[in-house]
């Protein structure tokens, strides 16, 4: 009698998406070759984003005010990249905070970002020269649920009345409970998310928005970090890459040639 | 609706309106429901975290004899150096690992699925002589106005800015489809408590008479 049995193993490698693996690492390469020219300390250009005035304006505004300052980081974890660079602007906007002496409040959701938020204070202080100013308790946990969160963020909203509110993150559903409980207060409101769908939210409810990637291009226009500029200018690299494919794609189609536009299928 | 129904259930609709008050603006009962529903989602929370965190993902594997389930616990009991101001440096380490490791699952599944595929999706054949080829350049168009808008080594003016700013409106069109789809499953929302208000107090009335 003859038997014959199988053996499954996982492959290493998934051939059939080469072609992910190739235009992520063509991807990696612009970004590595722009933080080397940013650590040369090559100039590299980026233009302002409209959205950095608007921080700096609701700044000044809670300053006169002598009204604390909201910052909500959104409701994701550490292992979302909106929170991480929230966390970027979050130190930068503690930077200017510490200079002027107002209060700084920072509501989190995720236990795990706790510690980050902390340290992006700290440091923001610290480069002020201020790190005597520095409060931890302004930095606190409220809730992990979603809306026991925006329960306890819009408390702070009415009763401490910050004379400005940052929203920069990722945000579902509370965007705009928090964005209307903040616009009622009369607060100056800069938010940003690459979250889509919540982004109408933000622009009817807040004074500016900051929309998806200018998120990310805030983070590296404030702190000027040689990774983050790298980074953004090898994205804009690729964007641009993708808009010149986009129109070969489409030109190609037009004519029936479809081999282009296979190759970037995905299985 | 028994007893019992008619306790829980009243619960439910005072805290409704406790939360709604806050419409008007804040007071005791919003602040009431506020508190509690933070405090009892904290309690939850851990009891789900330990059921469905540790057993299943640390106790249960240690009692198979999976010994390296010891590591990732040992990363995350450094995280609670930071409550040391001598050894908080430790919890550095973890919170490398877990943005580190975060990063670098999600970033190859966004370049899938959010700029490969989208794009793949957007060579579209264009033309004249049909509809769906005219709507096909606006697509194309709409996509390459708005991607000019998130180009950030350029300053945008002249027909570079045109093109962004054609993008700009491309993205607020998108927007207000959104917001308009969105509040109409808010407001579905509020009818379904309202619809709650107005069963519980029936059935109260008639628990009463």
């Amino acid at each position: 009698m003859m038997s014959s049995f199988f053996l499954y193993s996982s492959s290493w490698f998934d051939f059939n998406r080469i072609n992910v693996f190739i235009i992520l690492g063509a991807f990696f390469i612009f970004v590595i070759y722009f933080i080397r020219e940013a650590k040369a300390g090559k100039s590299l250009f980026v233009r302002r984003i409209a959205g950095l005035d608007a921080i700096e304006e609701a700044v000044g505004r809670a300053t006169e005010m002598g009204k604390p300052i909201l910052y909500i980081s959104g409701i994701e974890d550490m292992d979302n990249l909106q929170t991480v660079a929230s966390m970027i602007i979050l130190g930068n906007v503690a930077e200017m905070v510490a200079r002027y002496e107002v209060p700084l409040l920072v509501p989190i959701c995720r236990p795990f970002v706790v510690p980050v938020a902390e340290e992006a204070v700290k440091q923001g202080y610290s480069k002020a020269g201020r790190p005597d100013a520095y409060n931890k308790n302004n930095v606190r946990y409220i809730s992990d649920e979603q809306f026991a969160y925006t329960a306890g963020v819009n408390g702070i909203m009415l009763r401490d009345r910050p004379a400005a509110n940052f929203m920069f993150g990722s945000f579902f559903a509370e965007s705009l409970i928090m964005a209307e409980t903040g616009f009622s207060t009369g607060a100056i409101q800069v938010a940003g998310t690459a979250n889509i769908h919540q982004l109408p939210f933000f622009v009817v409810a807040c004074d500016y928005t900051i929309i998806g990637e200018e998120l990310f291009a805030t983070s590296a226009y404030l702190s000027k970090e040689p990774k983050l500029l790298g980074s953004l200018k090898g994205s804009d690299l690729a964007k641009f890459l993708i808009m010149v494919s986009l129109i070969i794609g489409a030109l190609l189609e037009t004519f029936g040639i479809t081999k282009f536009t296979s190759w970037f299928s995905v299985q | 609706m028994g007893t019992h129904d008619i306790i829980f259930n009243g619960i439910a609709a005072f805290l409704t309106i406790s939360i709604y008050t806050f419409l008007y603006k804040d007071n005791p009962f919003y602040k009431f429901a506020e508190h509690l529903v933070v405090g009892v989602s904290a309690g939850y929370f851990t009891v789900i975290l330990y059921f469905n965190g540790f057993v299943p993902k640390l106790i249960e594997p240690l009692k198979q004899e999976k010994f390296y389930y010891i590591l990732p616990a040992i990363l995350g009991l450094m995280i609670w150096t930071r409550f040391s101001r001598k050894w908080s440096w430790i919890s550095r380490f973890s919170l490398a690992f877990y943005i580190g490791s975060g990063a670098g699952i999600a970033i190859p599944l966004y370049i899938q699925n959010f700029v490969i595929r989208q794009l793949s999706a957007t060579m579209l054949p264009v033309g004249v002589s049909t509809w769906p080829l005219i709507t096909n350049i606006l697509i194309i168009i709409g996509v390459f106005c708005a991607l000019t808008y998130f180009y950030f080594s350029k300053e945008h003016t002249g027909a570079f800015g045109a093109s962004a700013k054609f993008g700009i409106w491309t993205l607020m069109v998108g927007f207000g489809a959104g917001f308009g789809l969105t509040v109409m499953g808010r407001v579905s929302l509020l009818a379904e408590r309202v619809v709650f208000l107005r069963d519980y107090l029936s059935e109260l009335f008639k628990y009463l008479s």
